[in-house]
């Protein structure tokens, strides 16, 4: 890794200092994510070991159950960065499909479409149905809500949601709760989720027990990743202190189109490849936007993230997947994992 | 009252007409009083308005391009415009009438600010 990056992410993780972590391990971690490290979670030491052929095999076997993360489809995109969009959302799918398990779920956080317009989330819908995943549960990320207050989204993918899609629900001893940190945003800010949200968020942890594992999905991500290009949410402090009591939290986002993990306490941040076009490094490049790569070497930036979790230690693994990695060929298994974390509590 | 409004109006009304009638005929002072209509352009480039600050005269048309792969907008913080979404190459266009200064910012990236300083 060149010294710039480490440097970069050295700044940027300042915060992790007086959490426990060791922070050079850490940023190690952060170094090889994407080459082939797996890494793992106990008690609030992050242990890395080399990466073992076969465990994406094993991902998922013993596991209690298993769903899958998938991000930033930007359906209708159609620039050098990704000419064709609705086929590397086909094939997470067809990746989704050839896992060894039938994941219970898969999670959509945002950016559905490009432009929020109909033609794309009729696209999205079509190439959704194809999946062996029973539901989908969605947030909208902030290109889903560009014409209309998101009023389009709403009615397509946020049925019994609450506000402006916001929702939870409960699955195998779980408790999951999608929020909306794309909406009302202010000039000069990062994402935001609102005093509605936040008092509603309050209410559904009370009266919860400590020791349920909690996940968190959001759109942008609820830690500051890079404020310069808005990556972060100016109130997720105050969500993130709603949190603090349980034993297990898991926090899942998109938007910055790529692998970043933090571990904070007893909280695992993580976000997601996209299934569309990568993005760069922080400070990498004059902007946020979408990075070319060569047209071979596209799929292996692109991917979907399945997470498995286990009663016994009530923990949960977050594995990335690639599209490009030989994960649908003979095996049948989910493609090898770039980086896991196991966020093992209790 | 009544006289001294009839006074006024009999006075004032020629003087009116005769300022028509000069405005009309002089190019001069009409290009010193009330400059032609100006255009002027923002460019929305690597996420960010360029220029951030834009300094025009009053009457001045502001026409924003979009020269991103991702949409922008361009959305006045206290309300007195907003865009559609553009995607990339769409343009947005305001004739900005009065004085002062216009804060705006893209609604779908809040990081991008820029403002207009009419005068």
């Amino acid at each position: 890794m060149p010294d710039k990056k480490e440097d970069l992410i050295d700044q940027n993780l300042q915060d992790l200092n007086n959490d426990g972590v060791d922070r050079r391990g850490f940023l190690k971690c952060m170094a090889w994510a994407g080459t082939g490290l797996v890494w793992s979670m106990s008690g609030g030491i992050p242990v890395s070991r080399a990466f073992a052929k076969g465990y994406g095999k094993d991902a998922g076997k013993g596991a209690d159950f298993t769903f899958v993360q998938i991000s930033d489809s930007h359906i209708g995109f159609n620039k050098p960065a990704n000419p064709d969009v609705t086929a590397t959302l086909q094939t997470a799918i067809n990746k989704i499909n050839a896992m060894p398990r039938t994941p219970d779920f898969i999670i959509h956080t945002g950016d559905l479409s490009q432009l929020s317009k109909p033609s794309e989330f009729d696209t999205l819908d079509q190439v959704l149905k194809g999946t062996s995943a029973k539901q989908i549960f969605f947030v909208p990320g902030e290109h889903d809500m560009l014409t209309d207050n998101g009023e389009q989204y709403l009615q397509r993918y946020g049925k019994g949601t609450k506000g402006t899609g916001w929702s939870s629900f409960d699955h195998k001893g779980v408790h999951f709760v999608g929020l909306v940190n794309v909406a009302n945003l202010k000039a000069g800010g990062m994402g935001s989720l609102g005093n509605e949200q936040l008092e509603w968020l309050e209410k559904d942890l009370k009266g919860r027990s400590a020791s349920t594992p909690i996940v968190l999905f959001a759109h942008i991500p609820l830690w500051t990743i890079y404020p310069d290009w808005g990556w972060g949410t100016d109130d997720s402090e105050q969500a993130l202190s709603y949190v603090k009591r349980f034993g297990s939290v898991t926090v899942l986002n998109g938007h910055i189109h790529q692998i970043m993990q933090k571990i904070e306490g007893k909280v695992s941040f993580h976000t997601a490849m996209s299934t569309a076009f990568p993005q760069p490094a922080p400070g990498t490049a004059p902007s946020a936007g979408p990075m070319k790569v060569p047209a071979d070497q596209l799929q292996k930036v692109l991917g979907i993230t399945g997470v498995n979790y286990r009663v016994s230690g009530r923990s949960l693994a977050v594995v990335d997947s690639p599209l490009g990695e030989s994960g649908a060929s003979a095996s049948g298994n989910a493609g090898e994992p770039v980086a896991v974390v196991d966020s093992i509590h209790g | 009252m009544k006289r001294k409004n009839i006074w006024i109006a009999a006075v004032a009304t020629p003087v009116m007409i005769a300022m028509l009638l000069l405005f009309a005929g002089s190019p001069s002072v009409k290009a010193n009083d009330q400059p032609p209509a100006a255009n002027a352009a923002v460019k929305i480039d690597n996420f960010v308005f360029g220029p951030q600050t834009l300094t025009v005269p009053v009457g001045t048309t502001v026409t924003w391009t979009n020269s991103d792969d991702i949409p922008h907008t361009s959305v006045s913080t206290e309300g007195v415009f907003k865009s559609r979404v553009l995607d990339t190459d769409e343009k947005f266009s305001y004739t900005f009438t009065k004085a002062g200064t216009y804060p705006y910012y893209c609604t779908i990236h809040p990081k991008m600010t820029g403002k207009v300083v009419v005068q």
